[in-house]
């Protein structure tokens, strides 16, 4: 894939973030860097949870946190709620942050192990100012209750007594003390036990219902991801594969890596007979990454033309849209 | 290409480094409370007061008083005392027993912390690794200058099996020379020793908790050969910086010693200068100071970088 | 089919501050030679206590009771120097995380090579020429440049390989995998699985695969156990599990897990409640406090481990779809 384009963006339904053209790059060393994300462009409607799915390596969490400005872009336009933030700066940009919040895979780590439940939801509030200390303690106390934890037992204990579940608990609570608009879960559930992870899931699922959340949810489980999202964007490289409802992208992927991706996943039936067309190999250094279409070392269909010209998103379907010269067909 | 590009700029950053030191210390001599020209002659003429400030630099400002040193290291004029006679000569016969007592000190105190740390991390918890830690630990709490005393009263004067003070080059007898020189690095080591030893205790018990330990242990590798093998050298890291950071303290304790212990290395020369404001000799002192501590350093980074892989790519 | 691996009444406490826990409580298992057995469980289930301690990995805060037999000889009894000589020639293990099961200071080729000359008495040449061999088998490109390099400069798919490289390097008969494939992608988690099940075909050789998913065991194995709180809580043929599960815990399990053959939007399955506390062990069925199905005997008394004619064995009073 190595797909640009913006086909697939809806500007005319009125997004909440409109990304275009994102580029986020590292210094490897002194000469060489790596585009991390490759001039990516994306939007996410009002209530819509987008699902950027890719194996690690391939930008997902890097551009999470680029939409944030954590760190700064190098190139592109993030635009929130009408504002471009990357064309913002020092206390602007400051007032803009408390509208995005992060929730972190290793939410044990995330927290201050040394704190106070009840001081770690209350640090964003306080520095917001967010009413008396008062107010802030029944906030703290409504939110708590929110996510399923009860204050009573919870407020005055610290971060280290709690089980991974119970610590992204409390990351959601302190996730949206500030009401954001936007929340970028970066792989929330992957450390956790799978009768724990359908407990948080469901709890997102609700703060979303509840709050009017609009979610991007950054994950490598393509189980999860078609759980909850309502549109799934593949990443490969720091470039966009795939983009469509889930349902579209598990019963019609176009991509030779969407498929691929899909068809790795183990079934827990054995019964279901596993279909061979993963791929081979690992993904090639970013640094050097090949030239026209980025997944065509690894593809079975790849030509001269996925060498020499980069594909184009594509409409294949009512809202699934793919970089690929050579898409495939049911 | 790669390599000499880095050896460079590893170079240049020696070179700043010592630049830096030693201008500081010429900047802080000239704090010394006192006319240094009334100090030596009291009842000299302003014109040869003047003359002798103007020998040393004094009349300068800052810089220039440095550049003036510098400029003559740089021909091989390291210096002169006030008092009369060249510095060169001096710190030809100071080094090497500064240097001796330092190198056979970190040897000593190396040979001994690698297999107590092995041991007691092995044995962990057990009565002998509780003894190790309580002795090292006791042990070290006793300023080093007051273990030399004891052990130069005791096992040199009391017991007499080594000579209490003194010092001999190599050239006038191997064994002399090593006779002398046991108590005084012995004294030193000790610090050294109850670090090292609780450094690598700490690390190798961290190590033995890895995974690569479990995958080693299901070969069917002895344990004497995974605590040899596998846990010894990425431990080895933290110790040898330690042993570089060490350097600074075991230079100054060796300055120390040197006096109880009457060896005529850097350590009584410069006492002897300070005490007579000896501003040239401090200075170069000073230098070479600084130049065994970054060569020493430069060394064990180059070091780390052989025994652990990983930190190769973190420094380029 | 003769026994690899025999577990009688196999228990596995430690000693903690807070008393002792029970990892593992009264395991019976038996694995034939060239056998693939699942062992499923959540974090805390025991199960990687359970792989480690039958192998003799265990730290000394461990006791572990019961008997192990290998090959027909009990070794649960015997010194550590003793059961050393099984390792990695007997039995050999692959851990999770590929990232911290190599040795980041030593190069490749040392790691690989060591086993060989230390445990089969090779010579230098010749341990060289097999790892070479062996890094080609599990599908390092370019082995020879491989040997010379350091873990940290490979990635965690090709490290996984090397680890299996080692395990599998002086012919083991039992393979313990303790969720090779939770740390890498599932592009490289098809990749690795597979593998493995080469290996066991071509080496003949018995394999516990030690998993959180049930999607892994579904495809790899012959037969699977589901672990909770350190007990068996049902065993069957992997087919015959997924057909009918009788143990509610199993299927709540199953039901939590988010699936890829089910339409998009549809709300999860929880199980409700964390694992009981290993230190002190419930009066009743441990997995009584979750259970959907739980009654007041389910709560105070301890179910059996009852064993069907089909050989499906589950730990429970109100068996999904009734008795036999």
């Amino acid at each position: 894939m190595a797909g640009s384009g913006k086909l697939h963006l809806r500007l005319d339904s009125d997004p909440l973030l409109i990304v275009q053209d994102l580029v986020v790059q590292y210094k490897v060393n002194r000469k060489s860097f790596v585009s991390a994300v490759a001039g990516i462009s994306f939007d996410v409607l009002r209530g819509e949870t987008l699902a950027i799915v890719g194996e690690s390596g391939c930008g997902k969490s890097t551009l999470g946190k680029a939409i944030m400005q954590l760190p700064r872009p190098q190139g592109g336009t993030v635009v929130l709620d009408g504002v471009d933030i990357t064309a913002l700066d020092g206390n602007d940009l400051r007032d803009v942050r408390p509208k995005v919040q992060m929730i972190f895979q290793d939410a044990i780590s995330s927290l201050d192990p040394r704190l106070q439940v009840k001081n770690i939801i209350d640090e964003p509030l306080k520095v917001w100012k967010k009413g008396t200390a008062a107010e802030r303690s029944v906030k703290v106390d409504n939110l708590l209750n929110s996510v399923g934890l009860d204050p009573v037992v919870v407020r005055d204990r610290r971060a280290y007594e709690f089980s991974g579940g119970q610590c992204q608990r409390i990351s959601i609570a302190r996730a949206i003390a500030l009401d954001p608009v936007l929340l970028v879960c970066d792989e929330p559930v992957s450390a956790l036990d799978v009768s724990i992870q359908a407990q948080i899931l469901n709890l997102l699922q609700d703060m979303k219902e509840k709050l009017g959340l609009t979610i991007i949810f950054i994950s490598h489980d393509l189980a999860v991801v078609k759980a909850v999202s309502s549109r799934v964007l593949v990443m490969y490289l720091g470039k966009i594969c795939e983009v469509a409802s889930p349902d579209d992208l598990y019963a019609r992927a176009a991509h030779p890596y969407s498929r691929a991706l899909i068809a790795a996943v183990p079934i827990p039936n054995p019964d279901v007979i596993v279909k061979r067309i993963s791929v081979d190999g690992e993904p090639p250094s970013p640094v050097n990454p090949p030239s026209g279409c980025r997944f065509r070392t690894r593809c079975a269909s790849a030509s001269e033309r996925c060498a020499a010209e980069e594909p184009q998103l594509q409409e294949v379907g009512l809202g699934h849209f793919v970089a690929c010269h050579h898409p495939v067909t049911n | 290409m790669k390599k000499a590009q880095s050896l460079l700029i590893r170079f240049s950053q020696v070179a700043l480094v010592l630049l830096g030191a030693t201008f500081l210390v010429s900047i802080l001599i000239r704090q010394l409370p006192g006319d240094v020209s009334l100090l030596i002659n009291p009842v000299a003429s302003e014109a040869e007061r003047a003359s002798l400030r103007h020998e040393l630099g004094l009349d300068r400002n800052y810089f220039s008083a440095y550049w003036m040193w510098l400029s003559r290291m740089f021909q091989g004029d390291f210096g002169f005392f006030i008092f009369g006679g060249k510095v060169l000569p001096v710190l030809k016969t100071a080094i090497p027993p500064t240097l001796q007592l330092i190198f056979y000190t970190q040897i000593v105190a190396l040979t001994v912390a690698v297999p107590l740390g092995v041991t007691s991390a092995y044995k962990q918890g057990t009565r002998f690794d509780r003894f190790t830690s309580t002795t090292l630990f006791s042990l070290s709490s006793i300023p080093n200058f007051g273990i030399g005393l004891i052990l130069s009263l005791i096992i040199g004067v009391k017991i007499g099996i080594l000579p209490p003070s003194g010092y001999k080059p190599i050239s006038e007898g191997l064994i002399d020379h090593f006779r002398l020189m046991v108590l005084p690095v012995l004294t030193l080591a000790i610090a050294p020793i109850s670090t090292y030893t609780r450094l690598l205790r700490a690390e190798m018990i961290g190590a033995l908790r890895e995974d690569y330990v479990l995958l080693a242990l299901s070969k069917g590798l002895s344990d004497r050969r995974i605590l040899l093998r596998h846990v010894l050298r990425p431990s080895c890291t933290t110790l040898m910086t330690s042993a570089a950071l060490s350097m600074g303290g075991l230079i100054g304790g060796a300055l120390v010693i040197e006096i109880i212990f009457v060896i005529p290395g850097m350590g009584t020369q410069l006492a002897k200068a300070i005490g007579m404001r000896e501003f040239l000799a401090i200075q170069t002192y000073v230098a070479f100071i600084a130049l065994f501590y970054i060569t020493f350093n430069s060394i064990i980074d180059v070091l780390i970088g052989v025994v652990d892989p990983r930190t190769r790519s973190r420094r380029a | 089919m003769s026994e690899i691996l025999k577990l009688s009444d196999f228990s596995v406490s430690f000693d903690t501050p807070r008393g002792d826990l029970h990892a593992v409580r009264g395991v019976d298992l038996s694995i034939a030679k060239g056998e693939s057995i699942g062992i499923v469980g959540e974090s805390g289930s025991g199960k990687t206590v359970l792989s480690r301690a039958t192998m003799g990995l265990m730290p000394s805060t461990a006791t572990c009771t019961g008997t192990v037999e290998f090959k027909g000889a009990v070794i649960s009894n015997l010194s550590r120097a003793e059961v050393r000589k099984n390792w990695g020639t007997g039995m050999a293990m692959v851990f999770q995380d590929p990232m911290t099961s190599l040795n980041p200071v030593r190069r490749i080729g040392s790691q690989l090579m060591e086993a060989l000359i230390v445990r089969l008495g090779m010579s230098k040449d010749q341990a060289r020429a097999r790892s070479v061999e062996l890094l080609e088998r599990v599908r390092i490109p370019d082995p020879y440049a491989a040997m010379k390099k350091y873990p940290g400069e490979l990635s965690g798919g090709m490290r996984q390989r090397i680890v299996i490289a080692i395990a599998i390097a002086c012919t083991p008969e039992l393979l313990f995998a303790d969720e090779p494939t939770t740390a890498l992608d599932v592009t490289v988690q098809a990749q690795v699985l597979e593998l493995l099940a080469e290996l066991r075909q071509e080496f003949n050789m018995a394999m516990i695969l030690v998993t959180h998913d049930l999607g892994v065991v579904a495809g790899q194995t012959d037969r699977v156990i589901v672990m909770y709180a350190g007990q068996i809580v049902e065993a069957a043929s992997t087919t015959d599990l997924f057909r009918n599960m009788k143990m509610p815990y199993t299927e709540a399990l199953m039901k939590s897990i988010p699936r890829m053959d089910q339409s998009s939007g549809q709300r999860l399955r929880v199980i409700t409640g964390r694992l009981p506390d290993p230190t002190t062990p419930e009066p009743g069925c441990s997995f009584a406090p979750r259970c959907e199905y739980a009654t007041d005997k389910c709560r105070t008394e301890k179910p059996p481990l009852v064993t069907t004619q089909t050989g499906h064995q589950y730990r429970c009073f109100f068996p999904i779809g009734g008795s036999l």
